[in-house]
C-alpha cells in the first residue's frame, strides 16, 4: 500500500481486479479541460450578438477561461449553437460537429437551438432544436439569453467537465 | 441543398481554384456563403449564396394577427430592431388609418436612433475584428452595454426589443430615462472622436481600405443600394430627409456624404452618423412633449381590405414593408424590402479584380446582417 499511505481518500480510488488509481490524475485533467475550453466562433442569428457581448467588455467571458475564440473547428472544444438551425444549415453544422477534435461539448443557445423558438410553430424550414442534429449537454433558455445566463450556462458545463469520470468506479 | 456556383470546374484554367467563404467564417456574420474563384490571391469572381437561415418570416405573419407580427422584425435585423419594427407599424397604421399621438412619435424617433448607435457601434467592432483589430470592440461593447441598459428600461429587451405597439406604446418611458439619455450623451461624441482615432483614421487601416470596392454612385444606384453603403458613394439619399416620416422634418442634423467611393468613405460615413444621431437624439429629448403615448385601437384589429406600404431609413439603409389586407384579423400578405439584400447584391461588381483579404473589407464596409438578407 505504501505509495497511497497518508493520501487524502478523495484522491485515491480502488479499482476492482486492478491496483490503486490515483484519482488526481483525473482531477487535473478533468480541470485543464473545464478551464481551457475554446469557443468555435459559430454564429447564427441574434444570439450570437450576445454572445459577442459575453465576450466583451463588460461580461467578459475570459474571466472563466473562455478567451480562445477558434475560427477553425479542429482546434475548438466548445461549439455554442447560437440561434436558428434551418435545414440547410443541417449538414454543415453536422460537419463542424465532426471536425472538432475529442473531447468535445455543445451549448445550445436561445430557444432556437432549444426547440425552434419563435419559429417552432409552423415553420417549414427551421429545425426543432439542434439536438435533433448534434448531442447537446447544456441548454441556455431565452430569446436571446442575457450574457450573464450564457456564462452561468458555460460555468454548468465546466462543473460538468470536472465531475466527469473516464477511470473506473471504485467497486 | 446548397445552390452550384456558376462556374465550372473543367472549365478552369490549372491557375485557378475554387474557394467556399463561408456559411461559417467569422466575418461573413451569420451564415452566408460566398464562392470565391482565384487566381493565386486575386478574386476572379465572387458569387453570394444565399438562404441558410431563412426562417420563412414573411409566410408566418400570415399566420399571425397584426400585433403578433410585430417580434418577428426584431428577428430580422436584430441591430436595428426598433426601425423594423417602425416600418411594418407604420404600414398597418397607414392601413388602419391610425393617427399616433406626438408623444409616441418622439419616443420612436429617440428609440430608433439609440438603436441606431447601437447597431453602428456593433458594426464598428465587427469590422474592427475582421480586418485584424481585436481592441476596437472592447471600446465599443463599453458604449454599446451602456445603450442596452437605458434601451432595456424602456423597452424591457437588450436586442429584441418588441417596443412599438401599432398606434403607439404600450408603456410610457421609465423616469429615469431622460436624465440617464443625458448623461450618456454628455461623453458619447467625445467617445467617438477617439474611436474615430483609434481604428478609421489609423494608418494601416487607411492603407488597406483607400482606394479598394471602389463603388460608382451610377452602380449603386442601378443596384438600389441604400444606406450608408450608398452615402459613401456620393447621393445624399436618407429618407429621414428625403422622405420625412413621423417627426423627422422637424430636426435639424446633416446627412454625412462621402465623395471617396471606396470602403474607407463607408467607415467614415457610418462615424459621421454616429455624431448627427447623437444630435438628433438631444434635440428629440429636449422637445419631447406630453401627453399620451398610445392611440386608442381596437382590441381586435381587422382593418379594411387594401395594401400599405411603409419604409424608413434603418440602419442599414432602406427598409420597406408592404401589408395586404383581405378584411381578416391576419394580413393576406406581408412582403420586406431589406436593405442588406441589395448591398449583397452589389458585391459581385466591386469585388472582382481585388485580392481575398480586400474581400473581408469590402463585405464589412456593406455592413450586411444575414437574416435580414434571407428572411
Ligand atoms: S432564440 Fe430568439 S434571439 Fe436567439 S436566435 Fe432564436 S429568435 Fe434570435
Amino acid at each position: 500500500m505504501g505509495l497511497t499511505d497518508g493520501l487524502d481518500e478523495r484522491l485515491v480510488r480502488k479499482v476492482p481486479g486492478a491496483p490503486v488509481v490515483l484519482a488526481a490524475a483525473e482531477w487535473a485533467i478533468n480541470a485543464g479541460r473545464a478551464n481551457a475550453l475554446w469557443t468555435l466562433t459559430f454564429g447564427l442569428r441574434c444570439c450570437a450578438m450576445e454572445m459577442m457581448a459575453a465576450g466583451a467588455a463588460r461580461y467578459d467571458w475570459a474571466r472563466f477561461g473562455f478567451e480562445v475564440p477558434a475560427a477553425s473547428p479542429r482546434r475548438a472544444d466548445l461549439m455554442i449553437v447560437a440561434g436558428t438551425v434551418t435545414t440547410k444549415m443541417v449538414p454543415l453544422v453536422r460537419r463542424l460537429y465532426a471536425q472538432m477534435a475529442e473531447p468535445k461539448y455543445v451549448i445550445a443557445m436561445g430557444s432556437c437551438a432549444i426547440s425552434g423558438g419563435p419559429f417552432a410553430y409552423d415553420t417549414y424550414s427551421v429545425v426543432k432544436g439542434a439536438d435533433k442534429i448534434v448531442p447537446v449537454d447544456i441548454y441556455v433558455p431565452g430569446c436571446p439569453p442575457r450574457p450573464e445566463a450564457l456564462l452561468d450556462g458555460m460555468l454548468k458545463l465546466q462543473k460538468k467537465i470536472k465531475q466527469s469520470k473516464f477511470t473506473a468506479e471504485a467497486a | 441543398m446548397p445552390v452550384q456556383a456558376p462556374f465550372e470546374l473543367e472549365k478552369l484554367s490549372n491557375k485557378e481554384y475554387i474557394l467556399n467563404m463561408g456559411p461559417q467564417h467569422p466575418s461573413t456574420h451569420g451564415v452566408l456563403r460566398v464562392v470565391l474563384k482565384l487566381e493565386g490571391e486575386l478574386v476572379k469572381d465572387v458569387f453570394p449564396d444565399v438562404g441558410y437561415i431563412h426562417s420563412g418570416v414573411e409566410k408566418l405573419c400570415e399566420n399571425r394577427t397584426y400585433p403578433a407580427i410585430v417580434p418577428y422584425l426584431d428577428r430580422l435585423d436584430y441591430l436595428g430592431a426598433v426601425n423594423l419594427e417602425w416600418a411594418y407599424v407604420l404600414a398597418v397604421e397607414k392601413l388602419c388609418g391610425i393617427q399616433v399621438p406626438e408623444r409616441a412619435e418622439y419616443i420612436r424617433v429617440i428609440l430608433a436612433e439609440l438603436n441606431r448607435v447601437m447597431s453602428h457601434l456593433l458594426w464598428y467592432s465587427a469590422f474592427g475584428m475582421d480586418v485584424g483589430a481585436l481592441t476596437p470592440i472592447f471600446y465599443a461593447f463599453r458604449e454599446r452595454e451602456e445603450i442596452i441598459a437605458l434601451v432595456e428600461a424602456a423597452t424591457g429587451g437588450r436586442l429584441t426589443h418588441n417596443a412599438l405597439r401599432i398606434g403607439g406604446f404600450r408603456n410610457d418611458l421609465p423616469k429615469d430615462f431622460l436624465p440617464g439619455l443625458s448623461r450618456f450623451l454628455s461623453s458619447f461624441e467625445k467617445k467617438v472622436d477617439e474611436y474615430e482615432a483609434l481604428l478609421i483614421d489609423n494608418v494601416i487601416l487607411t492603407a488597406r481600405t483607400r482606394g479598394v470596392g471602389v463603388l460608382d454612385p451610377e452602380l449603386a444606384v442601378n443596384y438600389g443600394v441604400t444606406g450608408p453603403s450608398l452615402r459613401g458613394s456620393g447621393p445624399a439619399w436618407d429618407l429621414r430627409r428625403t422622405a420625412p416620416y413621423s417627426v423627422y422634418g422637424k430636426f435639424d442634423f446633416r446627412v454625412p456624404v462621402s465623395e471617396g467611393r471606396d470602403t474607407w468613405s463607408r467607415l467614415k460615413v457610418r462615424m459621421d452618423e454616429m455624431r448627427e444621431s447623437a444630435k438628433i437624439l438631444r434635440q428629440a429629448a429636449a422637445a419631447l412633449p406630453a401627453g399620451e403615448v398610445s392611440a386608442k385601437v381596437p382590441r381586435v384589429l381587422k382593418p379594411a381590405p387594401g395594401e400599405a406600404y411603409a419604409r424608413v431609413e434603418s440602419p442599414r439603409g432602406e427598409f420597406g414593408a408592404w401589408v395586404v389586407s383581405d378584411g381578416t384579423e391576419r394580413p393576406y400578405r406581408v412582403k420586406f424590402r431589406s436593405p442588406s439584400f441589395s448591398n449583397l447584391s452589389v458585391l459581385r461588381e466591386i469585388a472582382v479584380g481585388c485580392n481575398i483579404a480586400d474581400i473581408i473589407a469590402i463585405m464589412g464596409s456593406l455592413d450586411l446582417v444575414i437574416p435580414e438578407i434571407d428572411r
